[in-house]
């Protein structure tokens, strides 16, 4: 990665002996049922306002995107793919065995070679460890909280919407009828409680964990490990490179598709890892354009 | 004999979620570019009014500082009424912040206004002394900045056309502020007085619109808005206002009404070409493969599919 990221105020050097363990979530998408209960549970703590309700068409999603009204969302994606029973490699032969009678009494085809694969994912704020959103915020509105998350002060934004187009991922945006720019706070108030944000705490099957990061890294490479270890080979991890364009996510995921397919940028970037060369240019047009108004007199006064 | 395969195929659609966008489109209303357009003709204004005033031009000179004034008038008025909450404008100035082009631009717009205002205040007010030079020095110096910075400020931003254009943005930028300056100042002066300005209108223009074609050409796929929907559209007729302008202020320039056709055409032109490039990033960020495309491409080269 470049060596110019512009860091925003070293964290958590700045909060000195008030800084706590960086922490975030790790979103295994691979036991996501999609159920919506983090949906809901974000919305009823943190008084999120309710927004249209529509019918897409789009398998289950009805929510669409993140943006002002929705901190959680999920996402479905239905897939065509060869699928076996079998391929599921099962933990033990009591498993397989009840795999085995369930194929003979019903007659399901184990080996289908067009399987409907259901993806489902609940996507969030990645609370980004270079976080753009944070850089070009041109009121100190958005903040690094001592936990190293990202977050919006309401009564500082003055909706001026530059986060809402620096962010990589379209997380943020502007709230219709209040003007300000609002997005998940991974439950800061909550965690200045000691309680684990909403989602996680109401989601069934533990798709969505809370934690100090180094605990869910690690968490997360042994879950994949596992599950490559059972045939899964599109297993694999998105946001948890601390040496990626964002110096990695707060909030990481467990994927089993490309992050385009559920909506990600496959290789986001701070884009203020680039200001360095932006102001550079800018200064070299501003200079252009002074020595081509002194030459525009060189002509006379006619 | 992979390469000759590569260029028979198209470059296939990329995946995306039920083809969404993955970046937000902008919130910002037309204020943007109108304001674009404005504080680039403020900000080269000052300049222009500087080196008339430098050259013992003083009739360009004072017509040029009011342009200014006029401008960076509008430009603080257009900016306040995009805001969400446009009571809080002062959080802006309430905190100095490298990181964001936006708090240094507003900076950069109040330094500007208030120098150029006390520079046209002493003027007009008849006193002497060494205020009104240390305020037109300073709203010139100031105005160079403010005439570019709002390239810095699209650039650093997730869409595409922008960002990827960063390197010529500024260019193109410096130019239409040029072109608008000149035009504003040959279309109010006299001709006899009015060399310089149309010669820097002239001279903008071909600038501009040269720095325009060569990010057009460097964005490759991502310059696709530019040729396509409303973007295309301005950016078609800010092409055509632009030459036809800088064409009739060269030849008929010297006398007032031709300055007058060619300042008003020019005048379009940069207007349009602001547009262009603010519809374009909407364009941009709206379709998902500018943004997935060369960041898949990007991870395919340095280290395989993930």
């Amino acid at each position: 990665m470049s060596a110019t990221v512009i860091a925003t105020p070293a964290w958590p050097s700045s909060y000195g002996e008030e800084a706590k363990p960086h922490v975030g979530f790790f979103t295994d998408t691979s036991i996501c049922i999609g159920c919506k209960a983090c949906e809901v549970a974000c919305k009823e703590w943190n008084h999120v306002p309710d927004d249209t309700q529509g019918f897409t068409g789009d398998s289950y999603d009805n929510s669409g995107a993140l943006g002002a009204n929705r901190w959680r969302h999920v996402a479905f994606i239905e897939q065509r793919k060869p699928l076996g029973v079998s391929e599921a490699a099962p933990d033990s032969l009591v498993q397989e065995a009840a795999l085995q009678s369930l194929v003979q009494e019903t007659g399901i085809s184990t080996t289908e070679e067009s399987g409907l694969r259901w993806l489902m994912s609940s996507d969030v704020c990645k609370h980004c460890s270079h976080a753009a959103c944070l850089d070009v915020c041109p009121t100190g509105a958005l903040f690094r909280t001592e936990f190293g998350t990202v977050v919006v002060q309401e009564d500082v934004c003055n909706g001026c919407g530059y986060c809402v187009v620096a962010c990589p991922f379209g997380v943020l945006d502007r709230r219709e009828g209040d003007g300000r720019v609002w997005k998940c706070t991974l439950c800061y108030d909550r965690l200045k409680d000691d309680l684990e944000p909403a989602c996680a705490k109401a989601c069934p099957t533990n798709s969505i964990q809370f934690g100090e990061l180094t605990e869910l890294y690690e968490r997360a490479e042994r879950r994949v490990e596992a599950l490559h270890e059972r045939g899964h080979a599109d297993a694999r991890l998105y946001g948890a490179d601390p040496h990626d364009g964002v110096g990695g996510f707060g909030a990481f995921f467990l994927l089993l598709d490309d992050p385009e397919v559920y909506g990600l940028p496959p290789d986001p970037v701070v884009t203020t890892r680039d200001l360095p060369d932006i102001w550079k240019h800018t200064l070299a047009a501003s200079a252009v354009l002074g020595a081509g108004i002194a030459a525009a007199f060189l002509g006379g006064r006619r | 004999m992979r390469r000759a395969e590569a260029t028979m195929v198209p470059p296939a659609e990329p995946r995306s979620y039920y083809g969404r966008p993955v970046i937000k489109a902008p919130v910002w209303k037309p204020e943007i570019p109108w304001y674009l357009f404005a504080g680039g003709l403020a900000g080269a204004s000052n300049v222009l009014a500087w080196a008339a005033d430098v050259s013992g031009n003083r009739r360009l000179g004072r017509n040029a500082r009011l342009i200014a004034l006029a401008g960076g008038t509008a430009s603080p008025v257009l900016l306040i009424t995009d805001l969400g909450v446009p009571a809080r404008f002062y959080n802006m100035m309430r905190v100095f912040k490298v990181t964001s082009p936006m708090n240094l631009g507003t900076w950069i717009l109040a330094a500007t206004g208030t120098a150029a205002a006390a520079a046209v205040a002493h003027e007009t007010l008849g006193l002497s002394g060494p205020l009104g030079r240390i305020a037109r020095g300073l709203s010139a110096l100031f105005g160079l900045p403010l005439a570019t910075y709002t390239a810095a400020l699209l650039s650093d931003t997730a869409v595409p056309v922008w960002h990827e254009g960063r390197r010529e943005l500024p260019f193109v930028f410096a130019g239409s502020a040029a072109a608008s300056a000149g035009a504003a100042a040959a279309i109010v002066t006299p001709e006899r007085d009015a060399g310089p300005a149309r010669r820097l209108a002239v001279l903008g223009v071909l600038a501009g619109g040269a720095s325009m074609r060569l990010m057009e050409h460097r964005l490759g796929e991502l310059g696709e808005p530019y040729r396509k929907g409303a973007a295309g559209r301005f950016a078609k007729l800010a092409q055509g206002l632009s030459i036809a302008g800088a064409l009739v202020m060269a030849a008929r320039g010297r006398r007032h009404p031709g300055a007058i056709a060619g300042g008003g055409l020019i005048l379009g032109g940069a207007a349009c070409q602001r547009w262009a490039i603010f519809k374009a990033g909407f364009q941009s960020a709206a379709d998902p493969k500018y943004t997935v495309r060369p960041q898949r491409a990007r991870l395919e080269a340095s280290h395989g599919h993930i």
